[in-house]
């Protein structure tokens, strides 16, 4: 008797306030990882191994959120950041990401590190529909709203980054004939995929490739081999070892072909010093993040907001580490999508504006180059600019160029 | 289970009063392994889950190295080769995970008799380098490319844990994850209780007869080329199995999951949890799980510093190992009663 009355009084109360509150009431007392005054989000990053360099991104994520914290938080709320170490092994990951999702009963994942990592929790989470956002990672794969609606990556891929050499190709040399050497891994196919993507049928025609192990002692017979195609353009996904043999045998056999690295591949140190700085004059890479070593960025504002923040929160950080120029605009583009979710943080809407993410500028990365998504384009950052090697550093130059986009 | 296998010598001439309190034990044994399946949520089932698993691999190790005096520490290698065999025939050809496991064991026992050959000429520490080298050689043949084919490379492979039988659930309310570990429960009693029955027979003694004196041994008749190659076969196999079973609970293999660290984490579960002892192997499945959890939640910034005071706190407290702490107790204990 008195449930039924209890019952009828609540429904009543519901159906009034209906059409005022009770949407986002709702949303808040179901959201996990959400209450009245608190957002948790968790991570998994290598803190321990042979990896761990990687953990200052997870250091500059925690600072910019105390800022956040600091400034008043988003939608009345504090946002608690908890990161739990993986040491980059796989099974470890997935326990650490069940104890996120399972005990923690955090709101979302954000930011986990690796590709093998994340290839572990890759089902999981999008079994359980828990966003899995802005991974740190450059593989294509995260990019799959279809089959895979909850993860989504945030740099350029790889392949985005030889869609948009190819495009930058057709656009000086509509009649090249192209040389692709990549490494025989999914690193290197990323390359030869990217190429694909903007030639489509005309790739046969255009393109001859060669590829290399990763073990291999030189490379300097598939250089010469797809010289003698009579190539004019050369587009390498080679790991930085190779990349310098690359640069040097082209310079010494006498070919001057149109010449691309992947940004992988391109220290001053590793690569273009023990290539000989003079052979590797007019190579051609991509960025997208400002170089902080770069004089231009000296009195940029966006870089100075780094620099301040960096002093403030992390005072100990590493100001030459990029990884902290990484993690701002990751964090950045983080606190964005929690901006856009206005009061309600359930796992449906911050996915759903984690896939509706307008243009816009971050203060760490280059000119033009925006972050965006729509719901069927997950690939976070698809624009980057070409720059090239003058004997003594990179320079800029050209428009920022857009992948085919997935 | 437990208090059983510590006391082999006795168990010829038990006395039949003894008989009951062991069925006690087991009783008792048998409700702590069950327990957790009502008790613990669908994370932490996860983990002991994982922590039986391990357990399983700290067990095969301690056979070659704890009874057998032979050094491994490459038996990461050996559950990484049972996690793929499990997941290439799972993942490639569609089998069942039941059919895989013998197979799984079967590939991984031949692998472990061919690393038993060299282990005849070399002894102790050459031994431990030659199967460390085979813990470091191991993720990187994984990603060759001549075996990219089935192994995937580096992306590894997916698989799917067993779903619970339609005529379980008929009956039961019962997960995925209860499921999982109820098989790496039932899988781990097997092979411990097969463990349990060489090590306390005629092979067993021959065993720890070879690692104690290996001259007095083969005086007594006893083939010592063929003790080792074959306890080096079945550590293999009982670490292939519950790499088999890892595989199938973490349902993704990959080379880095099976990096050399793994064979370390091992061989430290083995000297902690208790060297020759069954009942050891279980307390290292739970340090090699939980310890470096406990460490990071310890310290979040230095979790290496912390795991390695834990360690070198247990190896002064417990020098024998958890097992001889175990045994302490329960002989003083016994000791009192009588």
């Amino acid at each position: 008797m008195t449930t039924t009355r209890r019952l009828l009084l609540a429904g009543s109360a519901g159906a009034i306030a209906a059409p005022l509150a009770a949407p986002r009431i709702a949303a808040a007392q179901e959201a996990p990882g959400v209450t009245a005054t608190e957002i948790h989000i968790g991570s998994t990053n290598a803190l321990s191994g042979p990896a761990s360099s990687y953990s200052v991104i997870s250091r500059c994520l925690e600072g910019m959120f105390r800022r956040l914290n600091d400034e008043g938080g988003v939608g009345g709320r504090r946002v608690r950041f908890t990161v739990y170490d993986d040491g980059y092994q796989p099974p470890r990951t997935l326990e650490q990401t069940r104890r996120l999702v399972e005990r923690d009963r955090v709101a979302f994942l954000f930011n986990q590190l690796g590709t093998p990592t994340n290839n572990a929790v890759h089902r999981y989470v999008n079994q359980r529909r828990v966003p899995h956002l802005f991974l740190a990672t450059g593989a294509d794969k995260w990019a799959n709203p279809r089959e895979f609606p909850y993860t989504m990556g945030w740099q350029p891929s790889y392949r985005v980054e030889a869609q948009i050499y190819t495009k930058h190709v057709l656009e000086q040399r509509p009649n090249a004939k192209i040389a692709l050497l990549y490494q025989n891994d999914d690193f290197g196919r990323d390359y030869l995929h990217g190429v694909q993507d903007v030639l489509g049928d005309r790739f046969r025609a255009m393109v001859v490739t060669a590829t290399n192990e990763a073990t291999d002692p030189t490379i300097d017979s598939q250089i010469v081999q797809l010289q003698a195609t009579g190539a004019d353009v050369l587009i390498c996904g080679v790991i930085p070892r190779f990349a310098a043999q690359a640069i040097r045998r082209v310079h010494d056999i006498g070919w001057r072909p149109m010449m691309f690295m992947t940004n992988v591949s391109v220290s001053v140190g590793v690569v273009m010093q023990p290539a000989g700085v003079e052979k590797g004059v007019g190579l051609i890479t991509s960025d997208y993040r400002k170089d902080q070593s770069d004089p231009a960025w000296a009195n940029d504002p966006g870089m100075n907001e780094w620099r301040q923040f960096m002093q403030r929160y992390i005072p100990d950080g590493d100001l030459g580490d990029n990884n902290y120029t990484y993690g701002y605009g990751v964090g950045a583009t983080m606190i964005q999508v929690l901006r856009q979710c206005g009061n309600d943080f359930s796992r449906e809407n911050v996915m759903n504006q984690a896939r509706n993410i307008r243009p816009m500028q971050l203060a760490t990365l280059l000119p033009g180059v925006m972050v965006q998504s729509q719901p069927d384009n997950y690939n976070v950052i698809r624009q980057m600019q070409l720059q090239r090697w003058n004997g003594s550093s990179w320079e800029r130059f050209g428009n920022v160029i857009e992948g085919a986009g997935s | 289970m437990s208090a059983i296998q510590d006391t082999p010598t006795l168990a010829a001439a038990a006395p039949r009063a003894s008989i009951a309190r062991r069925s006690v034990w087991l009783a008792l044994g048998l409700a702590a392994a069950l327990a957790p399946l009502w008790l613990l949520e669908s994370f932490h089932l996860f983990q002991l889950t994982m922590a039986v698993i391990m357990s399983l691999a700290v067990l095969g190790l301690n056979i070659v190295t704890g009874y057998n005096g032979q050094i491994s520490l490459g038996h990461g290698a050996f559950f990484a080769i049972g996690a793929y065999v499990t997941a290439i025939l799972m993942a490639q050809a569609d089998w069942s995970f039941y059919a895989t496991l013998p197979f799984a064991a079967a590939v991984c026992g031949m692998v472990g008799y061919a690393v038993g050959l060299p282990a005849l000429r070399l002894g102790g520490l050459y031994l431990a380098l030659v199967t460390f080298s085979l813990a470091v050689a191991v993720p990187q043949l994984l990603k060759h490319r001549a075996l990219e084919g089935w192994t995937g490379g580096v992306q590894g492979l997916f698989l799917m844990k067993p779903e619970p039988p339609a005529w379980l659930t008929a009956r039961v309310a019962i997960t995925p994850d209860q499921f999982m570990y109820l098989v790496a429960l039932v899988v781990a009693a097997l092979c411990y209780l097969l463990a349990w029955n060489l090590i306390r027979g005629r092979i067993g003694r021959a065993l720890m007869a070879t690692r104690d004196h290996p001259t007095a041994a083969e005086a007594m008749g006893m083939d010592i080329a063929a003790l080792k190659t074959r306890a080096f076969a079945v550590s293999a196999m009982i670490t292939g199995v519950a790499g088999a079973l890892s595989a199938a609970a973490v349902e993704f293999v990959a080379p880095d999951s099976f990096t050399f660290l793994l064979s370390i984490s091992l061989f430290v579960g083995m000297v902690v949890g208790g060297v020759a002892s069954i009942l050891g192997s279980v307390f290292g499945g739970l340090f090699v799980l939980f310890v470096p959890n406990i460490a990071e939640s310890i310290s979040r910034a230095a979790p290496g510093v912390i795991y390695g005071i834990i360690l070198i706190v247990f190896l002064f407290v417990l020098p024998d190992g958890v097992a001889g702490l175990v045994r302490r107790v329960l002989a003083r204990l016994g000791g009192r009663a009588s």
